[in-house]
């Protein structure tokens, strides 16, 4: 390769107790607080499971573990470390190598999967459609297309729509099954990968806005109409992946309609407002219930409900400040 | 209807609340600030923090404002923002106030919130002063 691999040009000793912008010491707290690793999550339990699974349900969700496989593999060996010479400060620096670490661990844990509920065929075979499949690759090239170019901003929209759009055509699936009582310790994997994912496209969306305070309006509208077009671009080749994939088990409208929803979100995580209307963003309830247990309560003025909120398992909280 | 809230250096909150057609506070960014004592009935908007599973969801700073016990009876309702990436934690923090604080939980929107979460929550919000308004004649 003949490219110029960048580096921070000088670095100073990390002081966590000067810490410049907040955000990077909350940020750091979080991610670290919810580090894990596959091997707590009872994955053989799912065994059983999947041999209900027909033959074109098992070939789906193996491609669409290895596409996310792709996903986190570029976001941990390019993505979040193509960040690190832009970074407004040293803590920002070493987010990001939290950051790519735990992508590491994500790109990891699907072989986890795969290991403990397919056959060694069956893993080679998702392995050698994730290199063929062209709309799996296209998103893989329109994205380190960015991170290859020079613009700091433009990686961290891409970045950002990686983390907080990419990902959802496959996350939906193991919300599928689990709202189908399927696979679901591996649901309980997707989950910690899923939460994983909102720090970190909330955390790049972030760093983003604050770049774009340092430049002038014109540059401004260049990187707001760049977002949308390559959200746009990207949205496109999503359609055609997520019809690849689903058309089989006719999901694909379903799948959709998760992928509006979470466009909005990527957007919102860059400080835009959301594109997609209310309309084509009303997400299978039960999707969402698999995704966050409460999220399909009614809240709304009239229901005149109290808190419905039943925590489970973890009812005390650990607060000290209350004084009531 | 007075909106108070808390919004951190990611300012979310914040926009949400500046779309609003009512009038808001915000509560200061700092814990060792003074907190504001507010002597009309208010809803509040809060974001989830935390930590760890259970730990840290309520913003110390909004700890701080409810604390005040003058706060806290002026208290109409909670609204929640949030991330429903966050699992069975999502707008934590609100079901928290409202829960300790026994009023209801009003509404729950996610980042920025969409212009649908504006118009329910002004609306929700017109309705609350009606509801209020007939109480107190």
């Amino acid at each position: 390769m003949s490219e110029k691999l960048t580096l921070v040009s000088h670095v100073d000793a990390i002081n966590w107790n000067r810490i410049v912008d907040d955000i990077d010491g909350e940020v750091w707290d979080r991610l670290t607080a919810n580090f894990w690793l596959p091997e707590k999550v009872p994955l053989s339990n799912d065994v059983q499971s999947w041999a209900t699974l027909t033959e074109d349900e098992k070939t789906l969700t193996m491609r669409v573990f290895t596409g996310l496989t792709l996903l986190d593999t570029i976001q941990g060996t390019v993505g979040a470390v193509s960040l690190i010479p832009d970074a407004l400060t040293p803590h920002e620096e070493a987010v990001y190598t939290n950051i790519a670490f735990m992508e590491s661990v994500h790109a990891k844990s699907y072989s986890s999967i795969f290991s403990t509920l397919a056959s060694t065929r069956q893993i080679d075979d998702a392995f050698r459609w994730s290199t063929e499949n062209q709309s799996l690759q296209r998103k893989a090239d329109i994205i380190l297309k960015y991170y290859r170019g020079d613009d700091p901003l433009k990686r961290k929209v891409a970045s950002t729509l990686l983390e907080s759009f990419l990902f959802y055509s496959g996350f939906y699936l193991p919300m599928y099954w689990s709202s189908h009582a399927k696979l679901t310790n591996t649901a309980d994997l997707i989950r910690l990968i899923i939460r994983d994912e909102a720090v970190h496209g909330y955390y790049i969306g972030y760093k983003y806005q604050r770049g774009l305070e340092k430049v002038d309006d014109t540059k401004k509208q260049e990187l707001k109409d760049y977002t949308y077009e390559l959200l746009f671009e990207l949205y496109e080749n999503e359609v055609q992946y997520t019809h690849d994939l689903y058309d089989p088990v006719g999901l694909a409208e379903d799948v959709k309609k998760f992928l509006h929803y979470n466009a909005n979100k990527a957007l919102m995580n860059l400080g835009y407002e959301a594109m997609f209307p209310s309309s084509v963003t009303d997400v299978n309830p039960a999707i969402l219930s698999a995704l966050s247990p409460n999220a399909d309560e009614n809240h709304d003025f009239f229901s005149g409900s109290g808190s419905s909120y039943v925590i489970g398992k973890a009812v005390n909280t650990e607060d000290e400040d209350w004084d009531f | 209807m007075l909106v108070v809230y808390y919004s951190s250096g990611s300012e979310y909150t914040h926009r949400f609340a500046g779309k609003l057609r009512h009038p808001s506070l915000r509560l200061p960014l700092l814990t060792r600030s003074d907190t504001p004592i507010v002597g009309e009935p208010f809803v509040l908007i809060t974001p989830t923090y935390g930590a760890g599973s259970n730990r840290g969801a309520v913003p110390k700073q909004v700890i701080k404002f409810l604390n005040v016990r003058g706060n806290r009876d002026n208290l109409v309702g909670v609204i929640g923002a949030g991330n429903t990436n966050f699992g069975e934690d999502y707008c934590r923090a609100a079901h928290r106030v409202a829960d300790k604080c026994r009023v209801p939980l009003l509404y729950r929107f996610e980042l920025l919130g969409t212009e649908d979460d504006v118009e329910n929550v002004d609306e929700g919000l017109d309705s609350l002063c009606q509801r209020l308004r007939t109480t107190a004649t």
